[in-house]
């Protein structure tokens, strides 16, 4: 049965140009804080890649740190606020939205818990943070900022350039998690003016468990991962080389291709939702009409649920996800989709095409060709 | 977690009954001699039984469910099993029972068989009023939770579903469950949680 992969949200197929570049790289055995050639043929490798992702988001190599991925990227810069507030800073509020990720969103709660003060600005029903809304959070106390740059269930981009002004025009640091932005949206560190940005390898055609730390020159940072003198001191770890290469690889084919690839991805995703719509009736979709990432559609079908629709698709070889409470085990459906104020069952309805550079129009012939069929079961089924 | 299938994260039973469910509600004229309706598409599952009753025996039962595939699959599962036991026998049909002739269901995912022998009962509740009759088998599946004040499942559900109790403060003072020993607190309260999403309060 043929595959169609559409969940690049969730992550993206490696490149074919990355897995021929990391499958040289593995050869570079050498620990590339070693002093002898080994080391330093693998510390040149690294190197390159730093470089290639620096460009990629218009930095500078010397403000690119390796991690392990956007999780940690964006741990480092929570517990860094953490330590300058225990640390006698007088900001001592950190100002997030409703819409982040998991490993922002939780790790404030979790500092919350430990009694630090967090804020959370809300969205509007097409996701967007309201820079009113968002400025009147602002004051002398808020220590730092972080707001998604484009969400990754919905696709809803935010403003970073604007709310970074607002932000810094407070005196405060601005960090932006950009792990879904990268290659679907121009991300230009020195346009959006933040002065830290997460990403991750894997969500633009890289290799898993490697990401990166954006730390604007000049911007406080200390280390998250102790212990070691790699990144001159900044995170820990002996370098995965052939990972950082793979990164490295993705990065250069984001910088030269992304362009074109978000026009082919904004035109797959159009057709899609306009077929869904025209073919199956009561279908709403979700986050905001044009300021989305390109390949990102999330669509809610009333009176189906959606773990049922997903698994009915994956029988078809079709792969997407939903925000459905049964996909997750709790009894509550996504918490983005309600932060927009969507209506509870239309988010249990809810499911995600994330489509991404190798997807082709037919793939999308495909799924409207199966989909109605899948709803018009569904519904038949259902207590309407 | 029980799988037969690897790749897939039900099992093969479960993928059939979700595929192919059986004896579902498709017709619009069917006329059950009792309905029962529980659960709410808010919450992410909701199930309608009706069934046909004769000499206290079902000798049909019609199903929509509006959920997830180990929801669907139980309702589907469960209507092949009632159909043709009695009353009583029906009515004492537990989730466990549904589950195991699924060949298991993750563990998240237990709540859905819940709601399966749920909406068979409302059905059986609705079928012996309409008749008029008294329902001898409330007490063969009430279960005491609090067994210094004797109170049982029966009575928790009850009172949340006729709203009489709508915050376990309420339920303490109309049952005085946990004021003696306490040790079934943790239980009450998962109960609680349990019917107020089933019934929808």
């Amino acid at each position: 049965m043929k595959t169609i992969y559409l969940d690049n949200n969730a992550t993206t197929q490696m490149a074919p140009e990355v897995i021929e570049i990391m499958q040289e790289s593995y050869a570079l055995y050498g620990n590339a804080s070693s002093m002898h050639s080994l080391g330093r043929e693998s510390m040149v490798a690294i190197e390159a890649a730093r470089s290639s992702v620096a460009r990629m988001i218009g930095a500078d190599g010397a403000e690119i740190i390796f991690t392990s991925g956007g999780s940690e990227s964006d741990n480092t810069v929570l517990m860094l606020a953490r330590d300058m507030i225990d640390e006698g800073s007088k900001r001592h509020r950190i100002v997030t939205s409703t819409i982040e990720h998991p490993a922002i969103i939780e790790t404030c709660q979790y500092l919350e818990k430990k009694g630090y003060h967090i804020d959370y600005v809300n969205v509007d029903a097409s996701g967007r943070i309201d820079s009113d809304s968002f400025a009147q959070l602002m004051g002398d106390d808020v220590l730092l900022v972080s707001i998604m740059a484009g969400n990754n269930e919905t696709g809803t981009i935010q403003d970073i350039q604007k709310l970074t002004q607002i932000a810094h025009a407070a005196g405060a640091l601005m960090h932006t998690d950009a792990v879904q932005a990268i290659g679907k949206m121009e991300t230009d560190v020195r346009q959006w003016g933040v002065d830290y940005l997460s990403l991750s390898g894997h969500k633009f055609y890289g290799p898993k468990g490697v990401g990166a730390l954006y730390v604007r020159k000049g911007a406080p940072f200390k280390a998250f991962v102790k212990g070691g003198h790699q990144e001159d001191g900044n995170r820990a770890g002996t370098y995965n080389t052939a990972a950082i290469v793979g990164m490295g690889r993705a990065a250069d084919l984001v910088f030269e291709t992304s362009v074109q690839e978000r026009q082919n991805l904004w035109y797959l995703r159009e057709k899609l939702r306009t077929g869904l719509q025209a073919a199956i009736p009561n279908v709403v979709v979700n986050g905001h009409p044009t300021l989305c990432l390109p390949g990102t559609l999330n669509v809610s079908f009333a009176g189906a649920e959606g773990e049922s629709i997903l698994l009915m698709l994956d029988f078809e070889g079709i792969a997407v996800s939903t925000g459905s409470a049964c996909a997750t085990g709790s009894l509550e459906p996504s918490y983005v989709l309600l932060a927009g104020g969507l209506d509870v069952e239309l988010a249990h309805g809810s499911i995600r095409f994330s489509l991404g550079r190798y997807n082709t129009e037919s793939d999308i012939d495909y799924v409207l060709e199966k989909m109605p069929t899948i709803i018009r079961r569904l519904r038949e089924i259902s207590t309407r | 977690m029980n799988t037969n299938s690897p790749v897939w994260v039900y099992t093969d039973t479960v993928k059939e009954h979700f595929m192919n469910p059986q004896n579902v509600w498709e017709d619009d004229n069917y006329e059950p001699d009792g309905e029962g309706l529980v659960g709410s598409m808010a919450c992410g599952d909701q199930m309608k039984v009706g069934i046909k009753v004769k000499e206290d025996k079902i000798i049909d039962l019609k199903w929509q469910t509006y959920g997830c595939a180990s929801a669907i699959a139980s309702t589907s599962v469960m209507s092949v099993m009632v159909i043709g036991m009695t009353l009583e026998e029906a009515y004492t049909l537990t989730p466990v029972m549904i589950t195991e002739k699924l060949g298991g269901l993750p563990k998240h995912k237990f709540h859905c068989s819940v709601l399966g022998d749920k909406a068979l009962r409302a059905a059986i509740d609705n079928y012996l009023e309409n008749q008029g009759r008294d329902n001898p088998y409330r007490k063969l599946v009430a279960k005491i939770i609090c067994e210094c004040k004797n109170v049982t499942d029966q009575q928790i559900e009850d009172l949340v579903k006729t709203k009489k109790a709508t915050t376990l403060e309420e339920l303490r003072e109309i049952t005085e469950y946990g004021t003696v020993c306490g040790k079934c607190q943790f239980r009450v309260q998962r109960l609680f949680d349990e019917y107020k999403h089933i019934y929808n309060v």
